[in-house]
Parts: C-alpha cells; structure tokens; sequence
C-alpha cells in the first residue's frame, strides 16, 4: 500500500538519515521526500512529508522504530489520490520521449498518470496523446501541471488543458 | 425628430452590412425619432460625399457594379475635417501592426468633437487608452461592441446590464473560423488543412488565415475586453496566445471520447488574458459549434452569465453596430 507520511526532524546533521534507516528496514519502498529545509514548526524542527509503499503491516512497525530514534511521527494515512483530469499532448509525442513524459509526472509522489491513449497517424504527422492524471490534492494536481507544462514547452508539444483549470 | 449625421469609413461587407441595415430600419429609427442621414461614404479609392445625405442604395450598387463607391479622391480623415456631421462610422478593416486607418479616422473623428462607432478592433488593441482619452477629452461618445463577438453583445452588456457587478472573468469562443474549423474536423474527421480549405471555399476562413486561425483575432478581443470591462491598460503584447493549427482530428476524437471538445478559448481576468485551445465538456455551455461565439460572464452577484450568437457577418455586425447607435441618440 501506498502511504503518506509528516514526519518531524530535529534541526541537527545526520536526522534525515536516522529517519530513512527504518524504511530501509522494513524494506519499505521510498518514493518522494519533501524536506521542507526552511520551514521549522514551533517546536523548532523541520517538517518532512514521505510518501513510500509498503505493506499493510508494516506501516505501524516503522512508525513505532521512528519514534524509538527520536523521530516525531505526526500524521500517517493512506496515500489517497482526490484529483484527476485529462489532458491532451499534441506534436511529437513519442519520439521526444513518451516515457519521460510521464516519469516527471510520476516521479513527484503526489501524482501519477493513470490513463494513456495515443493515436500515431504517420510517420510525418503529429501525433496525440490523452493522458488522465490523478493527484493527491488541488495544489499537487496544478504542481504537476505546471510539471507537464515546462515538459511540453521543452518537447515543443501543445498542451489541451480543461477550460476550468488555470492554465 | 432628431437628425444624426454620419460618415461611413470603409465600405468592405461590414460598412455595406451597416448601410443595408440603415435602410432596413429607417422607419423603425423615425419611430424611435431619428433620422439617420448618411452624409458621405468612404472606401479605400475615394468618398461619395453630399451633405443633403448620399443615398445608401445607390452606394451599395455601384459598389457591387465597379467595386467602389469613390466618386471623389478624398480619405478618410479629410470627409471628417470638411464635411459636417457628428458621427462617424468606422468599419475599415483592421490592422493590428499600425492600427491603420481605422487609428487616424478614430483620432481625426475625436479632435474634431465626433462620436466614433467602430467594428474595428486594431486600434483599440493597440492604443485604447489613448483613443478612450482623446475621446474623453473631446466630450465624444465612443462606443465599439461590434468589435467583439459580432451581434453577440458582451461589452454593452456587462457595463451596461450588468451593471453594478463585479466581473471575475470572461471565458469564451471569440473567433468563429476556428470554430467551425475544429467543429468540422471532430465531425469529418478530417485534418486541419482540408477543413481549412473548405472554410476557405465557403469564405468562412480569409486568404490569410493567420489572424484567425493563430489566436490573434482572439486575442485582440480579449485586450478590448480587458480594457473596456475590466479596466485595465493591455495591449496584444499582454496576451498569451496559442492557436488551433496544431489540433489533430485525433486528439478531437479522443476528447470526445471522454466527453469534451475541443474549443479555442479566450479567456482574461484582471490576472490573466490567455487565448489556448482547451478542452470543455460536450454539455458545457461554451460548447457551441459551427460559426457561432460564445461568452460566460462569470460576475460578483449575478453569478455566471452566457451569451450566445453570430460572431461575424455584415448585418450581425451592423447590428451591433445599429445598437451602439441607438444607444448614443435613442430617447
């Protein structure tokens, strides 16, 4: 299962991997850090959101090795995907790197591209991709927007986005 | 009865549409107590001037027969320095790199104490605080709704009807080329070169498509709406703009698919002025098809309102042209 987690880190060296070691352990598969360096809680620590898959069963052995090494553990939840939309790639879809494409998108934690349809026509013409991208919130959604944005500009694709999203 | 006085500059389809129109409503415009009298026509070889009133009928003949109207070398801004009258009709075409002559006649008509209604967008995506300034200056009315969406009315009806609200943002279908380019291309399945030619056969598309099909056209709308409604002090330069050219048959049909068209939208806000296609629910209303344009007015207390209609062609056009008239000299 796929979970998110904010964790806290004191503001000393060698935290961040104290905080990874019991991940290790668990063979817990780690997909994004946040590590929000200029933020502190009032506490004085510094906030970081992991996202990492695991099994069920593990969630709650990690949480409790966190906090053996001094690792406060805030919020644990499941890693729930609330946002979704469509968007439509046209240009050279394929040959300047379909699979590149998507691993920026994937890449974040925070959003995935779930859905892929392509139409190739010929060799000389442009091509048309409709991907469907889910994202955990409003503001991770417009994150990997702005991702596939700076992606398109790069691959000279024109990017179709829904007429209610800030483009 | 009260008799208003006015210049025709630019008789291509849309001064004819205006001429055509005035002839089509003079008893409905005696009813209301005005006489409009036509006291000279330009083209771009020379005017048709007579200060007892030309007669549009014969104008409009001899425009068809020998392709003008001239039977004085005489411009523009020169009708508007000699000839007496009080307002000045301005349906050149546009030109968006100088703002051509529309600019000069709109100028000329307001250093002269003229009220200026045009369809001309040009120069009001270039220089609209200047012209609205001169014309302030002057005590001239000036008022331009057939810039936008044709007879569809969004300018006059946001400052005027809507009066009293806030304006969020204006999303819309401002071009209809590109509509009914994008709308055939999803129904044949066709690329956008062929339907592209087959507007251009229909004259629904220019020789030049460039300014439509680019976004260009939409956004020099967009810029009068920002300026006009939203008060702000835009030009082309401001505007985001992507067109339709690269929109593939297939990625229209895989929208569909998933229930969207494909639409290109011009959008402006107090933070943004974006023209792009996007990607809008087959039963959203801005998914009108064909030629039409449409605009959703999304405001503080009325919530969003949607208007819908012709966005080219000379009578809808001289429509709106016809209802900024009425506006100024009505009642």
């Amino acid at each position: 299962m796929r979970i998110s987690m904010d964790i806290e880190l004191k503001d000393v060296p060698g935290q961040m991997l104290l905080a990874l070691q019991p991940l290790s352990e668990c063979k817990a598969n780690l997909i994004t850090v946040l590590h929000h360096h200029q933020k502190r809680t009032p506490r004085k620590t510094v906030p970081v959101q992991l996202v990492l898959e695991t099994r069920p069963e593990s969630v709650e052995i990690i949480k409790a090795k966190l906090e053996e090494s001094g690792v406060r553990v805030v919020r644990v939840g499941e890693h729930r995907f609330r946002e979704s939309i469509n968007v439509v790639l046209i240009g050279h879809v394929v040959h300047t790197g379909i699979q590149d494409t998507i691993d920026e998108i994937d890449k974040t934690g925070f959003a995935e591209v779930v859905d892929l349809s392509l139409s190739m026509p010929g060799i000389n013409l442009l091509s048309s991709a409709l991907i469907k991208i889910d994202a955990v919130g409003k503001e991770d959604l417009q994150t990997a927007l702005n991702i596939l944005k700076e992606v398109s500009a790069k691959k000279d694709l024109l990017m179709v986005l829904p007429i209610d999203i800030q483009a | 009865m009260k008799t208003v006085c006015c210049s025709i500059l630019g008789f291509g389809a849309i001064g004819q549409g205006v001429a055509e129109v005035l002839l089509m409503k003079k008893e409905y415009l005696e009813s209301i107590g005005l006489e409009v009298k036509v006291v000279a026509v330009v083209d771009s070889k020379g005017a048709t001037v007579n200060p007892q009133g030309v007669d549009l009928a014969d104008c409009l003949t001899r425009k068809r027969i020998s392709g003008t109207v001239a039977l004085e070398n005489i411009t523009g801004v020169e009708v508007i320095r000699s000839v007496d009258h009080e307002l000045v009709i301005e349906t050149t075409p546009t030109n968006i790199k100088t703002g051509g002559a529309g600019l000069q006649n709109m100028l000329a008509a307001f250093q002269t104490g003229k009220d200026v209604i045009t369809s001309n967008k040009g120069p009001l995506a270039l220089n609209y605080r200047e012209l609205v300034e001169t014309a302030k200056a002057a005590g001239s009315n000036f008022r331009f709704e057939a810039t936008v969406g044709g007879s569809m009315p969004v300018i006059n009806l946001v400052n005027e009807v809507l009066a009293g609200n806030k304006v969020k943002s204006i999303k819309g279908i401002l071009n209809g080329t590109c509509n009914y380019i994008l709308t055939r291309m999803l129904e044949e399945r066709a690329s956008y070169t062929d339907i592209l030619a087959e507007s251009m056969q229909l004259g629904i598309a220019e020789a030049d498509p460039k300014y439509d099909v680019e976004g260009i056209d939409t956004a020099c709308k967009l810029v009068i709406l920002a300026n006009a409604i939203f008060g702000l002090n835009a030009t082309y330069r401001d505007v985001e703009v992507t067109g339709i050219t690269k929109v593939t048959p297939e990625a229209l049909e895989m929208a569909y698919e998933r229930g969207h068209v494909i639409k290109l939208i011009g959008e402006v806000s107090r933070e943004r002025i974006q023209v792009a296609p996007r990607l809008v629910p087959i039963n959203h209303p801005l998914a009108v098809g064909g030629t039409l344009n449409v605009a959703s007015v999304d405001t503080e207390l009325a919530g969003e309102i949607t208007v819908t209609g012709k966005g080219a062609g000379p009578i809808e056009t001289a429509s709106a042209i016809l209802s900024d008239l009425i506006a100024i000299y009505g009642n």
